[in-house]
């Protein structure tokens, strides 16, 4: 059984139809990436999964349960955590209330053990950690980004195109970061724009055109697709 | 120099021009017909002052610019040295706790008196702090909850006997309430919307008051409200059956400044304690959520949180201390009536948080003070009072337009294991 499942999921915002018949699974363990052009709508589905918009039609299970018709607060706090597009920290707070927001439902001791470990993750942040958010560059604020998410220790990590304006040394660091949080455990949904990046790290990839998965297949399989060479890897 | 030669006498020949055909010259009517008539030199005199004034300005404007600049940068106000410390802060704190104590057994009796009110002001500025400073939420209609607090007492008084202090926590859970019930439809609302609908809650629970004449007396309010009592002491000069009279168990003269002193020492206790409730909010985990709310809701929800349910504890905390501010107004004037609680207070308290450094709470306190001790100083004035009280404020925006003292993030203390 997949850790996640979608199925036929269909949104809309107001009348225009956003996803259609969308299907697809991660398994447990897995790096699972959704690669697609803009307004494909891939941050849709990201944010179906995460109950905002709610989906018109279809089922979104998650560890055996049906989530679609929760509130996004309670689907957050059921094992799963999300790094939203445009990274979204808290730009007047220091990285480390930025971290314990993260970890807003734990106690204590697991917030300050969980601390530990993303610092030793992001070893960057530990050098700005009494720095406000707002300060830091693009790729520190993506970096604590993935750590604030972290910070809930989620069985599943949902990121929505980590890779946004950042310098591709930063990219490649982020990305080897989302490749060791696979390595311990943690099973990743990534959404990408940077296909090629994308599609190197992730075990399987789905390819989402106008609201409608297209493609599925191992992330290698896909990588030497034609179709997605051509659409997306620029030949 | 020179390039400003050439707009400078424009802007005085504008000036001198508008002037003139303003004040210079009027319309009469005599009979049926209208006259021009061109006033005197004095007139004249003024109007060509005026122009030379600007002028002058206009050559100097960008100096004075520059000035004001740097007085901006210049006027990050810093905390004295000695404030930084902990231990020495605490030291301040207990000094200036302990010169407060002290000084209304030195001060006059009207200086009292005020200093309470001051007092009342402080906590409405806390309260309010919490709300829109800390949470981010613009609520016009504060005064609302503070009426609500005022009358808990006044009624529950004057039907069923309560003292002060067995009404004091009803009042403080009854506006709790309300601004629990009047929070959870309302805080899907944001920014302006939010800022009206508040409004309007406060304008109906004044009007609510006003026209429920069979219970709340309407428009005449609700007089003979007791001051709180000391242990079973009373304050009057003559004490009800049950209770002992505080001149007496002393064995010392009756004074009416006993009563306002300690009607000064309650409202300060409650100051003390409703500060340090919050500052101890603040560095809680839902302090700082509400002030990650206010900052991006998009991912507070995306960290779990319930945006209405954090907005909704802001709220109901807030309301909680305006209700307890308002029994203690409603005890300090002994009569209360709609009119105690119009748009105007809102309007003064959430003024005492903008200009006190939204979030702030050394900056909240010292704005209340200004608040309510300048109208009072400026009282020599007379019919230039509000105007000079409005000239600081806009002079206030311009100067400081963060406030008297901004919010410092508080920041925890790193461990290192």
């Amino acid at each position: 059984m997949a850790m996640l499942d979608v199925v036929n999921l269909t949104t809309h915002y107001g009348p225009i139809q956003a996803l259609d018949d969308v299907s697809l699974s991660v398994d447990r363990g897995e790096i699972v990436t959704l690669v697609g052009s803009n307004g494909a709508g891939k941050t849709t589905l990201l944010m179906s999964i995460c109950g905002d918009p709610k989906p018109t039609s279809g089922t979104i299970r998650f560890e055996d349960e049906e989530i679609q018709g929760m509130t996004t607060s309670r689907i957050m706090r059921s094992g799963l955590a999300v790094v939203p597009e445009g990274r979204r920290i808290f730009t007047g707070m220091t990285v480390e209330e930025n971290l314990a927001m993260g970890g807003y439902y734990r106690d204590k001791q697991e917030i300050a053990r969980d601390t530990d470990y993303v610092l030793a993750l992001f070893p960057r942040l530990k050098e700005r950690y009494h720095q406000r958010g707002g300060t830091m560059s693009g790729g520190e604020q993506q970096m604590l980004a993935i750590a604030r998410a972290l910070m809930s220790r989620p069985r599943l990590l949902l990121l929505d195109e980590p890779s946004l304006g950042l310098a591709p040394i930063i990219i490649a660091q982020i990305f080897e970061i989302i490749e060791k949080l696979r390595d311990e455990g943690t099973t990743i949904f990534l959404v990408e724009q940077n296909a090629h990046r994308a599609l190197s790290i992730a075990d399987r990839g789905y390819v989402l055109e106008h609201g409608r998965v297209v493609l599925a297949d191992s992330g290698k399989a896909l990588l030497a697709n034609d179709e997605v060479r051509r659409a997306y890897l620029g030949g | 120099m020179k390039g400003k030669l050439l707009p400078a006498f424009f802007a005085a020949g504008l000036t001198l021009l508008l002037g003139a055909s303003v004040l210079g010259v009027q319309l009469q009517s005599q009979g049926i017909e209208t006259v021009v008539v061109v006033h005197g030199p004095l007139t004249w005199l003024g109007l060509f002052a005026a122009a030379a004034v600007v002028f002058a300005y206009q050559l100097v404007k960008d100096r004075v610019q520059r000035v004001r600049q740097n007085a901006r940068q210049g006027s990050r106000f810093r905390l004295p040295a000695f404030l930084e410390n902990h231990a020495q802060r605490r030291l301040m704190i207990a000094l200036a706790i302990g010169a407060l104590l002290m000084f209304p057994f030195m001060a006059e009796r009207s200086a009292v008196d005020i200093a309470t009110l001051t007092l009342i002001y402080v906590m409405l500025g806390l309260g309010l702090n919490v709300v829109v400073g800390l949470a981010g939420l613009l609520d016009l209609g504060y005064v609302g909850f503070y009426a609500v607090g005022a009358y808990t007492y006044a009624l529950l008084n004057s039907y069923f006997g309560f003292s002060f202090w067995e009404a004091l926590p009803i009042a403080g859970g009854m506006t709790a309430l309300f601004g629990y019930l009047l929070g959870f439809p309302v805080l899907r609302l944001r920014g302006d919307y939010l800022a009206i609908v508040t409004l309007g809650f406060g304008e109906i629970i004044r009007i609510l008051l006003n026209n429920l004449t069979e219970i709340t007396g309407g428009p005449n309010g609700i007089a003979r409200i007791p001051e709180p009592s000391l242990f079973n002491l009373q304050f009057a000069r003559r004490a009800d059956e049950g209770y002992t009279s505080f001149h007496e168990f002393f064995g010392i003269a009756y004074d009416p400044t006993h009563k306002v002193i300690y009607l000064y020492i309650l409202a300060l206790l409650f100051a003390l304690a409703v500060a340090y409730i919050i500052y101890r909010l603040m560095r809680m985990p839902i302090g700082r959520a509400w002030e990650a709310l206010r900052e991006d809701d998009i991912a507070c929800r995306s960290l779990g949180l319930n945006p209405t349910g954090v907005k909704l504890s802001a709220f109901t905390i807030g309301a909680s201390f305006a209700g307890i501010a308002g029994s203690i107004f409603a005890a300090r004037q002994g009569f209360i009536s709609p009119l105690s609680f119009t748009f105007i207070e809102s309007a003064i308290v959430l003024a005492i948080v903008v200009l006190g450094g939204m979030g702030s709470q050394l900056g909240v306190v010292l704005a209340a003070v200004a608040m309510t001790l300048l109208p009072e100083i400026a009282r020599e004035f007379n019919e230039y009072r509000m105007l000079l009280f409005g000239l600081i404020m806009v002079l206030m925006m311009v100067w400081r337009p963060q406030g008297l003292l901004p919010l410092k993030r508080p920041q925890m203390e790193l461990k290192r294991g």
